[in-house]
């Protein structure tokens, strides 16, 4: 008997169906790994394991854990089964906590509420619990608050609290996403023992199929609900039989076309000697001021239409240091120039060079603005200058155009769009004065594979095309290696290594990029193992 | 900690200071003349003179308000144009009435809006929520001074369970003090408790959407145990800032329920202040409420720390 078998799985919620009869089974000590895009279901294929779904769903179909079907349970029997038997660890580390109740409290929480000790005993044994995964308490004392603890630290202790009672099944919804390259390897490690150690079943959710190559024993790759293919990982991504299953392998590992005959020479930013710092509240009553350098000493140049990555952890000041670029921020020391002239915040010749795109396309668009409004956002920078009537008409439609979204976009709103376009709109704002440089934040972070190698292309394409250079900024290293000339490797502010794309890659000469590299998840040597 | 309290009780100073100035400022400005107020129309140009001097109306406008300003300090509020007795003394009078009034107000605010928010919230879209819903929409709309008068039909004139108006005085017994002011504070209540209500229901809501919810319930916790163990407490914060803000408008603001049940609080004082250019009174009075909410603000500033422990090291 399987530890966990699905059989014909059907859900809607409210009259929109959502899951159109799945199919998996999971053996104890095995791992499972569920990859597909968004609005794939695997989240809610998870959610309905767990019956945790919105009060609107309608489901159908058998989930049997032990063999005992989960769906004919109680909704009193489910409160037993949800944390003793099955386990869940969540996408969000930030969120998932309580930020008002300490962190063995929010462990211990498991154990009592399933009466298995008293409170005080629960503590104790959470204890142990956080030992196991990584947090010894002389380090981190359990009456510690989430806020107090780093994003993996944070994730260390949504699973301490979805293992402590050892359940059978454990299912992990996008654990690493929203952590660094790093910390994701560390916490992939801790995931891999607890399964070797306790012989619990692993459901292992993520769009990423590089994570799920080095660390499922199984896989099934789901599509708008359905799971269009599944067996042993490594026979499916060799064989990769499923034309879907090609696409998305393809998709995650696309290199856009460039043009090699690049202009270069004169450069388009020159940063010399960028110190950002912050001020730090005393520590103590009276006591002085402190400061933490964010940018220390960054110097770095940019040419016409070369595009320059920008890697590091979260915390190594590459947001900062593109908030200075964009003179949003107060650099204590250094010059920045753009096409030659110091850069000033409050002067619109200078500040209409440079554009940014951002991670979110969901956040970054003013829900209540046509397409029209939001596109022409940048022409305040053109003061008098800016184009009316019939031009202002031209250079939407051109906007529109150039990242393939049509003229009669400009009259719709930016609920009628899909991440993917939402993106596309928000190239379309950076292009339309036609900037010199574009930082592109995280902006293909958020973006499923399919949809992100669609992106990359265009952005190729755009910077060939109109020799625009850009500064782009990500944790995710294969994307960088895929658009980037060159790259900057950022670390505690400062740059510590810095040369074409390939030979970095290739050869990295300090430890620190070393290190990043090697935590990199890679489908070559995760399928070559 | 420290320093977030320090800088909260600078601020504390700093506004009461502002305050100050701000109101002594209006009041120069005000037109009438209390020495002319309290003498009438046909009085003699000498015995105005000598009364403003005995006022110290005469002296510069600076000195006034560093003597009012250290007087306060001192405790001593000056002495009251019209009722010639020290308004301090007028004004411990009038608390005695305002404030148990307030306090007893605001209990039964949080007593009814507590459990009607965190049940429409807990039973979302069900009938018991649109009941809730409906009852505080009412309560919001109906204006107080007519629910206060249909209180005092039915309870006061009909069942005799209450007096009308008036206020005994705490000499005769506690009960008999507070019972004429049970009226008076469901009066008061009723909009309060319906704001509250709604304010409680919707930040249990936004609260009950967060991750930590959901983390709450995969570690086997039922829907009421997360509401009470992780969702209750994290609704708290904003729902704090609007008691604060309920307690102080309920000190100051009763005048028009005083008036409905003939109680001698504070607003009725102020009232009557401004009617009959008791200046001393309205500056002292009105002082008197900004130190209240600004005091009340501070408190409420503490309590965030007590259950926000992100406030808590810095």
């Amino acid at each position: 008997m399987s530890l966990l078998e699905i059989s014909d799985l059907k859900l809607a919620i409210g009259p929109v169906p959502i899951l159109h009869g799945i199919d998996l089974r999971l053996e104890p000590g095995r791992v499972l790994g569920i990859i597909g895009e968004s609005g794939s279901g695997k989240s809610m294929t998870a959610l309905s394991i767990m019956r945790l779904l919105p009060a609107s769903a309608t489901v159908s179909g058998t989930i049997r854990l032990d063999g005992a079907d989960l769906l004919q349970k109680s909704e009193r029997d489910m409160c037993a089964i949800r944390g003793r038997d099955v386990g869940m660890v969540f996408q969000e580390p930030m969120t998932a906590l309580d930020p008002l109740k300490t962190i063995g409290d929010q462990v211990a929480e498991t154990i009592w509420v399933h009466g298995k000790m008293n409170r005080r005993d629960a503590l104790a044994e959470a204890d142990r619990v956080l030992e196991r995964v990584g947090l010894p308490a002389a380090q981190f004392p359990r009456t510690r608050f989430p806020h107090e603890l780093s994003g993996g630290q944070r994730q260390r202790v949504v699973i301490a609290s979805a293992i402590a009672l050892r359940p059978k099944l454990l299912i992990a919804d996008e654990p690493t996403t929203a952590l660094d390259v790093t910390t994701q390897a560390r916490i992939l490690e801790l995931l891999k023992r607890l399964v070797a150690e306790d012989g619990m079943g692993l459901i292992f959710i993520t769009h990423d199929l590089a994570v799920v190559a080095g660390l499922a024993d199984d896989v099934v790759v789901m599509r708008h609900g359905e799971v269009v293919e599944s067996g042993a990982t490594r026979e499916v991504f060799r064989a990769l039989a499923h034309p879907y299953t090609r696409q998305l392998f393809e998709a995650s590992a696309h290199v856009p076309p460039r043009d090699p005959s690049l202009p270069g020479g004169e450069p388009v930013l020159t940063v010399d000697g960028l110190v950002r710092d912050y001020r730090v509240p005393p520590q103590r009553l009276f006591g002085p001021a402190g400061a933490f350098r964010a940018v220390d000493n960054v110097s770095l140049t940019i040419e016409r239409g070369e595009n320059v990555g920008l890697v590091g952890e979260s915390g190594s000041g590459k947001s900062t240091l593109a908030r200075a670029i964009m003179a949003l921020e107060t650099a204590q020391a250094g010059s920045i120039r753009i096409d030659g002239v110091p850069l000033d915040g409050r002067d619109l010749k200078t500040r209409r060079k440079l554009q940014v795109v951002f991670q979110d396309p969901y956040g970054s668009f003013d829900p209540r603005q046509r397409v029209d409004t939001l596109v022409t956002e940048p022409f305040h920078l053109l003061g008098t200058d800016a184009p009316r009537g019939a031009e202002r008409r031209r250079r939407i439609d051109a906007a529109l155009t150039n990242v393939g979204l049509a003229p009669s976009d400009a009259e719709k709103y930016i609920h009628e769009f899909s991440g993917g376009q939402r993106q596309r709109i928000a190239i379309a704002r950076a292009l339309i004065i036609e900037p010199s440089l574009i930082i592109l934040d995280e902006a293909v972070s958020a973006l499923d594979v399919s949809i992100r190698a669609q992106i990359l292309d265009l952005l190729a394409e755009l910077s060939d095309r109109l020799a625009i250079s850009y500064l782009f900024i990500s944790h995710d290293l294969s994307v960088v290696r895929s658009i980037t000339d060159r790259v900057l490797v950022m670390k505690s502010g400062k740059i510590v290594e810095s040369g074409p794309t390939a030979e970095v890659f290739a050869n990295p000469q300090h430890p620190y990029t070393r290190d990043l590299l090697a935590a990199t998840p890679s489908l070559e040597r995760a399928l070559a193992e | 900690m420290s320093t977030y309290l320090l800088g909260r009780l600078g601020s504390l100073v700093i506004s009461l200071l502002v305050a100050s100035i701000v109101i002594f400022l209006i009041l120069e400005v005000v037109p009438g003349d209390p020495a002319q107020f309290m003498l009438g129309m046909n009085a003699q140009p000498d015995t105005l003179a000598a009364l403003r001097e005995q006022l110290g109306l005469d002296q510069p406008a600076f000195s006034r308000y560093v003597t009012w300003l250290f007087g306060m300090l001192h405790g001593d509020l000056g002495i009251s144009y019209t009722y010639k007795t020290p308004v301090t003394e007028l004004v411990l009078q009038r608390l005695g009435v305002s404030l148990p009034l307030a306090v007893l107000s605001l209990s039964l605010t949080i007593l009814i809006a507590f459990p009607a928010g965190i049940l429409a919230a807990a039973k979302r879209n069900s009938r018991t929520d649109f009941a809730v819903m409906g009852v505080t929409q009412f309560g919001v709309a109906v204006p107080n001074f007519w629910f206060a008068i249909l209180l005092v039909w039915v309870f006061a004139v009909i069942l005799h369970w209450f007096s009308a108006g008036g206020f005994p005085g705490w000499d005769k017994g506690l009960w008999i003090g507070l019972r004429s002011l049970i009226l008076p504070a469901i009066a008061l209540a009723l909009p309060q408790a319906s704001i509250l209500a709604r304010v409680m229901r919707s930040a249990l809501l936004d609260t009950l959407e967060e991750d930590y919810i959901r983390s709450a319930r995969a570690r086997g916790l039922s829907q009421r145990a997360t509401l009470w163990r992780h969702a209750v407490r994290n609704a708290l914060i904003p729902v704090l800032t609007i008691v604060g803000l309920q307690f102080a408008f309920l000190l100051a603001g009763a005048i028009i329920i005083e008036n409905v049940f003939f109680l001698p609080g504070l607003g009725r004082l102020i009232f009557q202040g401004i009617t009959q250019r008791d200046l001393i009174v309205v500056k002292s009075v009105v002082m008197l409420l900004v130190f209240a909410v600004i005091l009340v603000n501070f408190l409420v500033d503490l309590s965030y720390i007590a259950v926000d422990p992100r406030l808590r090291r810095r």
